[in-house]
C-alpha cells in the first residue's frame, strides 16, 4: 500500500472540501484499505469523518427514521427502532459481512462499496500488470466476466463493457423502504432516493454520454466531492412488516448470490401496497415496481404475487449458462414478499 | 492509544494497521496475521469493548480509544480468563493459529448475549475461520464459557446494542 496523510476532518464543510481536492473520506475503512492494497485506489490524503457527531445516531422523526451515516451495521442491525419500524434494514445489517466487520462498517460506507467481481477484486498494484481484462480498472480492457462464469454476473441493465452488479445487503433494503440519502456537497444538501442512488451499467453509460469508458467508474448518483449525511427511512404500515431473504453458497459470513427485500401492508388477505427490491441481480438495487403496481388490491396468494413476479422478470437478460439465476430470483422475491406476509 | 490498560503515544506511518502496529511496534504478537483482508478473524481484538478485525483498521483511527488484545484477557497474576480456560478444557483448537482471534471473539459474543445456542454462537462466531475445523470444540468451549460466566457474562444496553464503554477487565497498567 502506498502511504498517505491521515486527519481528521474538523466539520462537514471540512470533509467536503477534501473530497472535492481529491481525499478520500473514512469511517469504518472496512472496503477502502481493500482498494489500496488491491490497487483499486491510491489516495494521496485520507480524512477521517468517523467523529463528526452530526453523521451519528439513530432516531426516529415525524414518522420516519433518521440514520446517520456512521451508524454501524451492527448498531443498525441491533437497533430496538429499526428492529420494530423497519425490520427490513435490520434484518440485511445482520446478514452482512461478519461481527467484527458490522463494527466497523457504516451504512454510508456499506452502501459505496464495490462489486465482488473476480476480476475486479485481483490484486494488481499498478494497472499495466493487471492480469486480465478488467474497465472498472483498465478502461476499455474489456470484460473478462462476460465469458469468465461468474455467477453473481448481473441479469438487469448489464452492457457488453460490465456485467458487475453492486454486493450491499442494505442497500436493497434502503431501497425496498422507500429510503432518502441526504447528501452535503459544496452546492448545498440535497436527497437521492436510494432506488435511484446507485446506477446499472446503462444508466451510467447514459449519465457520462461524453466518454464511454468514463461510465465505467460512475456506479452512484454520488459526486466525488459530495458525501452521505444520514438516511431518512419511511417507518410506515409495510415498512413495520417488512423481510429481507438472503441465498448465499454458505449459510453465513458470505455475499448474496440473490437477495430480495419486501415491505408489504397487507390486511385481509389483501395487499394494499408493497414495495420489492431484488439484490445481486445488477448494479443496483432492482426495483420491480411494475410488479408492485400490478399487486395493489390483489389477493395475498403465492400464485397471485408469483404471476406479477414472472412477469416483471421478463426483462432479465441472463449470460449463458446462468438461466438458473432468475429462476432463484423469482423464488427468493415469491418468498420474501409471502414472509413478510407472514404466510412462508 | 490505551492497549491492555496501558497507555501509549506511538509515532508511525499514517498507512499501519491496527494489526501490524500491534505486531510490529509494541510485541504483541498474540493478535494474528491471517488473510490480511478481513475474512478470517485471527486480528480480532476490542476496540472500545466491541470486537473487530484489527487487519481493516488504521492504526491512525484508534488514536485516543482502548484496546484490548489476547494478552489483555489474563489476570496481572497470570490466571487466565474464563474463555481461556474454557478452550483449554475443551480441546478447540488443532494448529492454534486463529485460536487468539477465536478467544478475543467469544469473550465478545457472550458479553453481547449472542452464545445462547449452539446455532446461535454458530452464526455470532462466523467472522472467525479455523481451517482445521476444530469447530465443534470451539462451540463447545464457548457454551462452556457463558454458561460459567451466567448472566455476570453479559452486558447489553437496553436498545440491544452493545454498550461501547464496557471493556472487559483489562491487565493493570
Amino acid at each position: 500500500m502506498r502511504n498517505f496523510t491521515y486527519g481528521h476532518a474538523a466539520s462537514i464543510g471540512d470533509a467536503v472540501s477534501a473530497a472535492a481536492g481529491g481525499a478520500a473520506l473514512a469511517a469504518g475503512t472496512t472496503e477502502l484499505l481493500n482498494w489500496m492494497r488491491l490497487g483499486i485506489a491510491h489516495p494521496e490524503r485520507v480524512v477521517d469523518v468517523s467523529r463528526l457527531p452530526e453523521l451519528d445516531g439513530i432516531r426516529a422523526e415525524g414518522g420516519r427514521l433518521v440514520i446517520g451515516a456512521l451508524a454501524t451495521l451492527g448498531a443498525v442491525g441491533a437497533h430496538a427502532l429499526v428492529r420494530e419500524r423497519a425490520p427490513v434494514l435490520a434484518e440485511a445489517c445482520l446478514r452482512a459481512a461478519s461481527p467484527q466487520l458490522r463494527n466497523r462498517a457504516t451504512l454510508g460506507g456499506n452502501v459505496l462499496q464495490r462489486t465482488r467481481c473476480p476480476y475486479f477484486r485481483a490484486e494488481a498494484p499498478v494497472p499495466e500488470r493487471m492480469p486480465w481484462a478488467c474497465n472498472k480498472r483498465v478502461a476499455g480492457s474489456g470484460c473478462s466476466a462476460l465469458e469468465g462464469g461468474w455467477d453473481r454476473a448481473a441479469l438487469f441493465g448489464w452492457t457488453d463493457a460490465c456485467v458487475a452488479t453492486q454486493p450491499s445487503d442494505p442497500a436493497v433494503a434502503l431501497s425496498a423502504l422507500g429510503a432518502e440519502a441526504e447528501i452535503q456537497g459544496p452546492r448545498g444538501v440535497r436527497r437521492i432516493a436510494m432506488n435511484a442512488f446507485h446506477l446499472t451499467q446503462e444508466e451510467a453509460a447514459r449519465t457520462a454520454p461524453t466518454s464511454n469508458t468514463a461510465a465505467f467508474g460512475v456506479e452512484t448518483q454520488l459526486r466525488s466531492d459530495e458525501i452521505i449525511l444520514r438516511y431518512h427511512v419511511p417507518a410506515d404500515a409495510a415498512s413495520r412488516r417488512s423481510a429481507y431473504l438472503k441465498v448465499r453458497e454458505r449459510e453465513s459470513y458470505e455475499y448474496a448470490m440473490v437477495s430480495a427485500a419486501a415491505c408489504l401492508d397487507a390486511t385481509d388477505g389483501r395487499i394494499r401496497q408493497l414495495r420489492l427490491a431484488l439484490g445481486s441481480v445488477a448494479q443496483k438495487p432492482m426495483r420491480l415496481t411494475e410488479a408492485e403496481a400490478r399487486l395493489r388490491d390483489a389477493p395475498l396468494s403465492e400464485a397471485t404475487i408469483r404471476a406479477a413476479i414472472v412477469a416483471a422478470l421478463g426483462a432479465a437478460r441472463p449470460l449463458p449458462g446462468q438461466a438458473w439465476k432468475t429462476k432463484l430470483v423469482e423464488n427468493a422475491a415469491v418468498r420474501a414478499v409471502l414472509t413478510a406476509g407472514g404466510i412462508a | 492509544m490505551t492497549v491492555n490498560g496501558r497507555t501509549h503515544v506511538i509515532v508511525h506511518e499514517a498507512r499501519v494497521s491496527l494489526l501490524d502496529l500491534l505486531r510490529e511496534q509494541m510485541a504483541l504478537p498474540g493478535t494474528k496475521k491471517g488473510c490480511n483482508e478481513g475474512a478470517c478473524g485471527a486480528c480480532t481484538v476490542l476496540l472500545d469493548g466491541a470486537r473487530i478485525n484489527a487487519c481493516m483498521t488504521l492504526a491512525a483511527a484508534c488514536d485516543g480509544r482502548a484496546i484490548v488484545t489476547v494478552e489483555g484477557l489474563a489476570s496481572a497474576d497470570g490466571t487466565l480468563d474464563a474463555v481461556q480456560r474454557a478452550f483449554i478444557a475443551e480441546d478447540a483448537f488443532q494448529c492454534g493459529y486463529c485460536t487468539p482471534g477465536q478467544i478475543v471473539s467469544a469473550v465478545a459474543c457472550i458479553r453481547e448475549g449472542h452464545a445462547g445456542s449452539a446455532t446461535e454462537i454458530a452464526e455470532w462466531m462466523s467472522g472467525n475461520l479455523c481451517r482445521c475445523a476444530a469447530y465443534p470444540q470451539i462451540v463447545a468451549a464457548v457454551e462452556r464459557a457463558a454458561a460459567e460466566l451466567g448472566a455476570a457474562g453479559r452486558a447489553v444496553h437496553p436498545s440491544g446494542a452493545v454498550q461501547p464503554a464496557t471493556v472487559l477487565s483489562v491487565r493493570a497498567g
